[in-house]
Formats: C-alpha cells, structure tokens, sequence
C-alpha cells in the first residue's frame, strides 16, 4: 500500500479530491455539518499527501521528481506525465494548504448551495494541482481549461451583485489567452513531428531549436495568455470584477493560486521554450511589470471597496513576480518564486480577513468601517501583521520576496526597473496603512460596528496556520529557498538550452531505480525514459537518441547535481 | 560575556512575547515588571559585553544564515565594537530608565499590556540595529524600529488624528528606507561586477575591505561610494528626521511621552547618525556626499530651531529642538567629526530623555494639559521636576562644564576647522546655539516660573509624580550634569574617552586641529559659554514676567512670527504639490485609465464591435429563400472568382 502511494504521489494528489467529491456528492446536501466536515477531513488528508513529496523531495537535484510517464494516445504521442520540481513544489504545497482553510472559513458564509460549493472546491483543487504538475501539453491544457469551469461556477453562482458580468468577463479574457496559447502548442507539436516521432511531452519538446522569428510568435501566443492570467497591466481589469464578485473562497483561491498559474507558466514553459524570443522581450516585459506595480499600487490607494483595494494591490504584487523573474538571475528568479508564495499567504489572508468583515458587517465599503480594533482586537492584530507582511515588512515573508526581486532587478543592465519597483515600496504602505487606519482605527462611530463580535476560534484557526508561515518564510526562508535553489539555479543557467531530467518515483529505499518500480502491474503501459528525448548535437542539428531507459543521476544534468 | 551577545536583543524580545501572550492572563503588573526586568538583563549583559569590548576588543556572534541565494548571502550575525557597544549602553540604559518612568506613566492606561509589549519590541528591534554585522539585518532592526514607532505613535488608534500620525512617520520614512535598499543594491551589486559571482557582501568588514572599489568605480558620473552614501542618507533623513523628511517627528508627539523620550528623542531617530559612523570608511572617500550630510545637517539645525522659538506645545518645542541636535550631530559627521557626533548622541540622549520625561511629568501633572501658555508656576508643586527640567535645559543649552557643553563645543569646533568644515557651517551651528539656549529657556520658564496661569480645576489635580518616575527624571539629570566626563577636552588636562574608545572603528579620520594651546581651547570655550549664557539670559530676562513685551514684538513682526509659529507651512506644501496631485494622478489611473480606456475603449470596444457585428449579419438571416438562395450564389461567385484569379488549376 504504502509503497503504491509513493510510486503514484502525483496521480493520488490529482485524484484524491475527484474521489474525495464523489464521495461528497453522495452525502445529503441537508446535513451541512456532515459536509463540512466530511470536506474539511478530504481536504486536510490531501494535504497531509503532499507534506509527503515535501519530505521525500531531493533538493539536490534539478530533476522532475515523483515523476510518472505513461502512454495515452500513442498514434498522437500523447503522454501522461507529471512529476514536480522545486518551482511547482510549494505551489502544490500552497495549493493543498490553503484549500482546507477555505473550505473552513466557508462554515457559516455560504448559505446556498453548500455541497455544490465545497464540490468545486474539491475539484479546483484537483485541476489546479494537475495543471502544476502536467508535464505534457495535452494534459496541462486540459487541467487549465478545467481549472476555469469551477471558478466560473463559483464566481456565477455563489458571486455578488453583479456576478454574471465578472464571470463572463473571467471566463472570456482567460479564454482569448489560452485559445491562442493552443494554436501555438499545436505549431511546436507539428513542427517537432516533423524531425521526431511525434510527442505532446514538455520534456520532449524542450530544447527544440526554433528560429527566432518563429519563436517570437510563439512566445508572444504563450506570454498572452499567462500575462491574462497573472494579470499584467494593462490586461488586469478582469481581476478586480472577478474578486468583487466572488464569495471569499473563491477570491482566496483566485489570487492565491489561480494568478500564479500565469506566472508559473512563464517559468515552466515561455521562458525556456523559447528562451531568445523571452530574452528579446525581456526590457518590454519589464516594464510592463514596473508599470503593473506601480500602477496597482496607486488605484488600490484610492479603492473605496476592500476587495477592490486588495485586488489591485494583487497586480502591484505580481508586477515583482513579473520583474523578478525576467531579470533572469538566480536572486531575481527566487525572489520571484518566493513573491508567488508570499502574495498567495498574505493575500489570501487578507481576503479571509475581508470576508470575515463582511459576514458581520455585509458591506465591503471601507467608509463604513473605522475603529474596529476597539471592538475586534484579535482581529486587529492578525489583519494588521498580515498586512505588514504584504507590505514587505523584515521578518515576515513580503520582505525576503520584494528584497530578493529588487536584487535581482538590480542586478540588470538597465537599473532604472530596480528603482521604480523600489518606489512601489514606498506606495504599498502608503495604500495598505491608509486602509488599516480607516477599517481598524479611530472612534467605533458607527452603531453596527459597536457590537461586533470578535474572532471566533474557528477563525483564528484558519487565519493562525497562515501566519505561522508569513513569519517562518520571513525568518527562515532557507526552509523554502534551498528546495528550489537546485532547480532555480537549472532555470537561471541552464536558460538558453532547457533540458528538464525526468526522475521516476523513488522507491522505499530511497534510492531511483528506473519507472518499472512498483509502476508496472498497476499501470497501463509505462514509456520508457528517453524515448522520444532530443538533444542539439554539435552542429545545431537535432538529433533524436536512441530510446531505451537512460541510467538516473547521469548525462547533461550530472555534473550540475554535485551542487 | 564574550558569547552572550544574542541575548542583548533576544531578552527584550522575549519581554514582548511575555507581554503579548502569557502576559495577558496575569495581573497587568506582571507584563510591566516583565518588561522592565528584561531591558534591564539586557543592560546587565550589555554593560558586561561592552567591557569586554574595552578590555579584548570586538565580540563577533553568528547564528546562522537568513537569506542565501546565490551570490547573496546574509547571515545572522551580530558583532560588539567599541561604536555599537557605546549605542548599546544608551539604548539599554537610557531605555531601562524610561521603561521604569514608564510603570507609572502608564500605571492607568487601558492598553498597559500592549504598551509594554510594543516598547520591549522596540528595544528588541533597535538593539538588531546597532548590533547587526551586515547592512541587511540593520536594515531588519531600520525597519523594525520604524513599525514600533508607528504602532506606539498611534498608541491611542481611537483618536483619528493619533492613528495618521503614526500612519504618517510609517510612509515618510518608508521613502528614506527604499533609497536605503538602492543603496545597498548598489553597493552589492558593484562587488559582483567588480570580483565575480562570489564576492558580494554586505558585511561592514568586507566593506570596509573593498572601500577603495567604491571610489575608483564610477555610476552616472561620480563614484559608486558618493552615489550609495547619499543613498544611504536618504535613508537617514527619512529615520532621524533631517530636511526635507522631517515632517513626521513633530507628528509623532502624538504617542504617550516615555515614547517620545526614548524612541523619538533618544535612542530610535540617531539611528541615522549611528549609520553614518558606522559607513564612515564609505563616507570619508566620498567627500561631496559629506558635503551634502554636513549641510543639511546644519541647515536642519536651524531651520527646526527657527520654528522652536514660536511653538507653544511643549512636547512640540522638544520635538523640533530634537530636530535641531539632531542636525549637529549629521553637521559633526558630516565634517568627519564622527566621536564628536556620537558623543553629542549620547549626551543628547541624556537631556533629551531628560527633558521629554519632565515635559511628560508636567502633563501627567496637569491632566493632559501641553500648551505652555496656560501653564506657569510649577516649580511649587512641582520642585523635582522643575530641577531636573531646569538641568536638562541648561545641558542641551550649553550651560558652561554640563555635558551638551562638551558635546556641543566640539561639533562646533570640528565644523569650523575640520577641512570638510568651514566659517559657513560655524555660522550656522552658533546661531542654532545661541536659538537654542533661548527658546529652551523660553519654555522652561513659560512652564516653571512666574504664576501659574492654569485653569482653577487643573491646579487643583498639580501633584508631584510617583517615585517611579521622579527616579529616572533624578538619574538622567546626574547623567545630564557629569556626562561631559565622556568626552572631556584635553585643555583641562583630560583624555578624551569619547574619542578614544571609538577610534578602531573611524577607518580613516579625518584630521581635525586641535587648539595651539590650552589658553586659545579655554577662549574657544569662553566664546561658546557666551553664546549660550547670552540666549539663555534674554529667554529669563524676557519671560515669563514680560510676556506682553514679547507679544508685542511677535505683533510688530506679524509676517515672520507666522512663518515660525506655521512651521514654515512645509505640511502644507507637501500636501498640495506631493499628497494631493498623488491621490488625483491615482484617480486618473482608476477612472480613465481603467474604466475608460481599458475596459471602456479596449473591453468592451472589442466586445460591443463583435456584438455590433453579429447584430449586422444577423439581419441577412431572414429566413426568406430568396434571400438565402442569392447569397449562396453571391458567396459561390466569390470563391469561384478568387480560385480563378489566384491561378485557378494551371
């Protein structure tokens, strides 16, 4: 059993929440506290699966790691395959984290619909952590088209006042994006079918050597849809509808996980699939990103409605995502990572926090609060040290990301990025402070806020856990950095020629021994390694290599391996 | 004590936590005492380490790494020198003093708890700072001690005016802390292009090791050392609140007064000063970055002694009069005079403590009561905190063989000889003096002598404070009168510990003349009495038995007057050409750049024309056969016609 559940880690955290909500499904939808529960137990389980790829991860290695292969459509040369590397690794991990504490600040709030609420949920979960370990197009499309239908439903359903407009308007941005991303996956496929056998597998695909013309058209097919997605200025007006109109879970899970499948898309695929095309538009992308913090940071100062302010301090936060990441050096590159990870914790919180608010209050007006503190210190001092995490405070997570990213941008030719984004700095308290001052302090003026009750236990649970890693990413960020030093440091230098090693599930003893482990008898045609894998031989020529299994821990990626 | 050095911050911290948790279950006693006894272990092993220091030398503790990403590596490192151990003992011990007064300033506070645990963060935070090894981690403590200024400054957050306050240093200071950050980039990043992917530190030591690269490095037309120390001063206009940053220390009188003492006055706001000393191997190679530190510092200096002189609220006259000191000490650094700046930051932090302890006696005294007009004749009910006020103004003043005497004669002196000085900078620094000795005596005596002009039901609650506050008002006026001792001058036969202690830390001093004789440093010091004995006298011959006098002057002079008493409407001016035009900008982008061009001509443009569209071709699906059958035919002639000119089956 045991031994099952570590050859197949990734297929378990993809299934787990479908079965999980089938088996929801079942439950009468009369008996809330049942599916609450019932809900709350899948998702802490599936998170409790994934604590278990963080402790048998190899930090190491540069490798794909847990990684699984097996044919789908052989005629087509469509694979499944997934497998996790230290850049999706904590993205999971923030996935399967937070997915619980929604589901936990859902207890009293939704009122309608409740099974098929805490269903899409599930089934988020699943397409989200299936898009961030799809390593075949087929498969990532696939989960990343999925992946819109339960946020459409959660925003259409469950949203505001106006919530057919915002989810239109998620759906059809998203859609213009991916659309185009598709006509261009299908070019890389017919393009690499024409020298290999043919082949959907990322890992095959990587590496191609592809003019340069042609790659700027890719890449900008690819950059549209995942700058949709992250959103950068000036493709960002879907996002403050969205996050208006959606129920907190949604708005939790919308910026905390959905935005970074933008990012995490530039990393895993623009950007070394085609690494000129992403070089020549670095200086644009750039300053689209500086732009983005710049100009996020200025509408969210003058936002009257907390999700609104909240949504667009999103696009200034990502703008240091965007920054760090093409300014293509190991601290930018991090910092950047880390900026997906501290933006989902305290971004996420701060929608947790704004939900709370308006479960009591049902307004999301800032004008109609002011001296909360007095009648909610618990809440006050959570709200006020997860905004301070956001704002990039030392010692808590925002610092380490921003700092990182400014080294990084820094360390770029052109440094005027680096000292723009530092002025986003200066306007993220300025916004941010502005708002903890008009909901958390002054006179409690308004009668409906002088009964207010403060946090309940069930509150502080799902806000505590949250701030326990905003403090730990701040003090001890090595926790998280040196999982992803190996294959950051791949991503930064190996850039231009983009290789990734496929590692198949370590057995019990720790020790990789080739797919056949335990894959065999439970699974339908495992493929081996190699097959179909291409390496650019002296002359620029591509030449296909032999297929058969390739010993683990040798060829291009050893000597890396040492560090 | 060579390898307790962590526990210097670690105890205060763990004070905050105490406070902030266990703390909230006991009697609220308990978080005070707490409190106090953890500043005061930490002043123990403070005290204890900086012996060590005097004795061996520098004490070095690492605890591990925080941040290590490629060529960036910033440890947990903290190190005792001669430069931190002297701001230790003042933060410790000025801090325990004011976390005593604090027992009973705050003895009927609502928030004592979270007060305590604030001002034990803060001790934590800016013991990081003075004990950081790398520029990273005092940046840790920089910003740290920036949030307990903000928390405390809004202490009282029902109060909107109180909450802006604190809200208002936050951002002021987060302009000087980002120019921090780019100065440190800069620094960083000139070591990496310079050696290689490994040779990046910000370590002070490795620093100070590659100072030469900084100065033979050219960014932009001067030198990388230039461009990163105005940088880094940026940073310390924005936290020791010098032109043009200074708009939020007069705000942050706000928070309870022990605040204002310790960290508005003496320990958090020479956070700059301290930088400064601390860089000076990068300062001194950069003479025009000293250029511009010693003139603002002088320009600082007068200009916030200038608006003292009118201000009637007297934690406002103490908070521009901190201002002012603040400006020598950037004046004494700035001229390569870096003992005599953290001399004066030491001495200053006696009188200053000492000063803002009594005005916070004063108003606990006179129920909350800050406007000096309507006090006067406290001295009898007031005797021990009229003494040790009247000491603490004498001392900042001046007054001949006090300590700010010593202190301040020696900036003075170094701004006019050193070669970075000059007669400019004496001038300035010498009227600031002379300002200074009269509006200090202005308010002590609109406060302590003459009759009282208080309210029937306000003289009715005078009382002296409890011992718990008197106690430190009595230490720090001792301190007041003898710490001259610390930096005493050579004409009366002494060593100037002061400057000797600190000299392993000042890499390349610059050279400063002394006197030719003892009877040409005795002159030197007579002048400077005069000065002070001169502005001193006028504010007690003026006031408080001639106040209609000087009314009449402020009515004659109208224009100026307002100019002072209005702090030269610098807030003003912010608001309207920076704050302003800042949020209609921020309304501009949301309106029109958001709702009108993207989502207005971009969103719904494309959406409104493929609307229009469809609407267009829908009117051509009549349902009518005739219709249907020519636009079959029309639509077959045009693929035939475009087959046909496009070359057709030749």
């Amino acid at each position: 059993m045991l031994e099952f559940v570590d050859a197949h880690i990734l297929t378990i955290l993809i299934l787990f929440p479908v079965v999980g909500a089938i088996l929801v499904a079942l439950v009468s939808s009369e008996d809330r506290d049942l599916l609450l529960k019932g809900t709350l137990g899948l998702t802490l389980a599936e998170f409790l699966i994934s604590l278990h790829c963080v402790y048998r991860f190899d930090e190491g290695t540069a490798a794909v790691q847990f990684g699984e292969r097996y044919r789908w459509i052989p005629e087509w040369g469509v694979t499944y395959c997934v497998g996790i590397d230290g850049i999706s690794l904590w993205l999971v991990l923030l996935t399967t984290f937070l997915t619980p504490l929604v589901i936990l600040s859902a207890w009293h709030a939704v009122e309608k619909r409740l099974k098929a609420y805490l269903l899409c949920f599930l089934l988020l979960e699943s397409t989200m952590i299936g898009a961030l370990v799809a390593l075949d197009f087929v498969l990532f499309y696939l989960f990343w088209e999925a992946m819109l239908l339960p946020m459409f439903l959660l925003i259409g359903v469950w949203g505001g006042q106006r919530r057919i407009y915002a989810a239109v308007k998620f759906m059809l941005f998203t859609m213009v994006g991916s659309v185009l991303m598709l006509v261009a996956v299908l070019w890389l496929y017919f393009e690499h079918a024409k020298v290999h056998a043919p082949s959907t597998n990322l890992l095959d695909l990587y590496g191609m050597s592809i003019p340069f013309q042609a790659q700027c058209w890719l890449f900008g097919a690819f950059a549209l849809a995942f700058a949709i997605k992250v959103p950068m200025f000036p493709l960002h007006t879907w996002l403050p509808d969205a996050h208006v109109e959606a129920p907190t879970g949604g708005s939790v899970i919308l910026a905390a996980v959905l935005l970074k499948m933008g990012t995490y898309g530039f990393m895993r695929f623009a950007i070394p699939l085609f690494p000129e095309a992403a070089e020549y538009f670095a200086p644009a992308l750039c300053a689209l990103a500086v732009i983005g913090i710049v100009y996020g940071a200025l509408v969210s100062f003058v936002q009257p409605d907390l999700k609104k302010m909240v949504a667009y301090s999103s696009v200034s936060h990502l703008g240091y995502v965007m920054l760090g990441l093409f300014a293509f050096g190991l601290c930018g590159a991090q910092g950047g990572l880390m900026q997906m990870l501290s933006h989902g914790l305290t971004t996420g919180a701060l929608f947790l926090c704004v939900g709370m608010l308006y479960e009591r209050r049902h307004t999301r007006l800032i004008e109609d609060y002011g001296g909360i503190a007095t009648v909610m210190p618990h809440f006050a001092i959570l709200f006020v040290i997860i905004t301070l995490g956001s704002i990039g405070l030392p010692g808590l997570s925002g610092f380490v990301a921003e700092f990182l990213v400014l080294v990084g941008a820094f360390g770029m030719e052109d440094r005027r990025f680096a000292i723009i984004a530092g002025t986003g700095v200066i306007l993220g308290a300025m916004y941010m402070l502005s708002m903890v001052q008009r909901v958390l302090y002054g006179p409690t003026a308004n009668p409906k806020n002088q009964v207010l009750k403060d946090l309940s236990g069930r509150e502080i649970a799902v806000l505590a856990p949250i701030l326990v890693f905003i403090l730990w990413m701040g003090i001890q960020p090595g926790t998280f950095l040196d999982r992803s030093a190996a294959s950051i440091d791949h991503w930064v230098t190996e850039r231009s020629d983009y290789r990734l090693e496929f590692r198949p599930v370590r057995t019990a003893r720790g020790e990789a021994d080739g797919e056949a482990a335990a894959g065999a008898e439970f699974c339908f045609t495992p493929l081996p390694l190699g097959e179909n894998r291409v390496r650019v031989g002296e002359e620029g020529r591509q030449v296909a290599l032999p297929p058969g299994p390739s010993p683990d821990g040798e060829g291009r990626r050893a000597g890396h391996d040492a560090h | 004590m060579a390898d307790s050095l962590h526990w210097i911050p670690l105890l205060p911290l763990l004070g905050a936590l105490f406070c902030a948790t266990v703390g909230r279950l006991l009697p609220k006693i308990c978080s005070g005492v707490v409190a106090v006894l953890a500043v005061g272990f930490a002043a123990a092993v403070a005290f204890g380490s900086a012996w060590h220091v005097h004795e061996h030398g520098a004490i070095v503790s690492r605890m591990g790494d925080w941040i290590a990403v490629g060529p960036l590596k910033i440890g947990i490192d903290l190190a005792m020198d001669p430069l931190s151990a002297v701001m230790c003992a003042v933060v410790t011990g000025v801090g325990f003093l004011i976390h005593v007064y604090s027992l009973g300033y705050m003895a009927h506070d609502a928030g004592y708890r979270r007060y305590f645990a604030f001002l034990n963060l803060f001790t934590f935070n800016m013991l990081v700072l003075v004990l950081a090894k790398n520029l990273p981690l005092l940046f840790v403590g920089w910003e740290g001690v920036g949030l307990c200024s903000y928390l405390l400054i809004g202490f009282w957050f029902e109060d909107p005016a109180k909450a802006s306050a604190g809200k208002k240093a936050f951002i002021v200071n987060r302009i000087g802390d980002a120019a921090f950050v780019m100065g440190m980039l800069l620094l960083f990043w000139t070591q990496v292009q310079a050696t290689g992917v490994t040779g990046g530190s910000l370590d002070f030591s490795d620093l100070q090791e590659k100072r030469s690269l900084f100065e033979t490095t050219s960014w932009g037309g001067w030198t990388v050392g230039t461009v990163a120390a105005l940088l880094l001063f940026v940073g310390a206009c924005g936290k020791s609140a010098q032109l043009p940053l200074y708009v939020w220390l007069p705000d942050a009188m706000a928070g309870p007064t022990p605040v204002s003492a310790l960290i508005h006055a003496a320990t958090m706001v020479t956070a700059g000063v301290y930088m400064i000393v601390r860089m000076n191997f990068l300062y001194t190679g950069a003479p025009a970055a000293m250029a511009v530190v010693a003139w603002v510092g002088a320009s600082t200096a007068l200009f916030a002694a200038l608006i003292a002189i009118t201000q009637t609220d007297i934690k406002k006259v103490l908070a521009y009069s901190t201002i002012s000191q603040l400006g020598y000490m950037f004046l004494a650094v700035g001229v390569g005079a870096f003992s005599s700046g953290i001399f004066h930051l030491t001495t200053h932090a006696f009188f200053k403590g000492l000063l803002f302890l009594g005005a916070g006696s004063v108003i606990h005294a006179m129920s909350g009561e800050q406007d000096i007009r309507k006090m006067g004749g406290l001295y009898r009910m007031l005797p021990y905190t009229c003494c040790t006020f009247f000491v603490g103004a004498a001392a900042i003043a001046g007054f001949p063989l006090l300590s700010g005497f010593f202190s301040k004669d020696e900036i003075l002196w170094a701004a006019w000889q050193s070669p970075r000085g000059g007669p400019a900078l004496l001038v300035l620094g010498g009227l600031t003096a002379a300002l200074t000795a009269f509006y200090m005596f202005r308010c002590a005596a609109l406060a302590f002598l003459g009759a009282s002009r208080a309210s029937e039901e306000v003289r009715h609650h005078l009382h002296e404070s409890p011992p718990s506050m008197v106690l430190p008002l009595l230490l720090l006026a001792v301190l007041s009168v003898v710490g001259g001792a610390l930096g005493l001058p050579h004409a009366l036969g002494a060593t100037n510990f002061m400057g000797h202690f600190l000299e392993p830390v000042i890499v390349s001093p610059v050279e400063i003349p002394h006197p030719h004789t003892a009877l040409a440093e005795l002159g030197w010091m007579g002048a400077a009495s005069a000065v002070a004995l001169a502005g001193m006298g006028f504010a007690l011959w003026l006031y408080p038995r001639k106040l209609a006098l000087a009314e009449s002057w402020a009515g004659s002079w109208r224009r100026l007057h307002a100019l002072s008493s209005n702090k030269f409407y610098v807030d003003e001016l912010y608001l309207l050409f920076v704050v302003l035009p800042l949020r209609a900008f921020s309304f501009v982008c949301w309106k029109i750049g958001d709702g009108l061009m993207i989502d207005g001509a971009g969103v719904h443009g494309i959406a409104g024309a493929v609307k229009g569209g469809g609407n267009a071709t829908t009117s051509l699906q009549t349902g009518n056969v005739q219709h249907s059958a020519i636009l079959l035919w029309a639509g077959g002639a045009v693929v035939l016609g475009a087959f046909l000119w496009l070359g057709g089956f030749a």
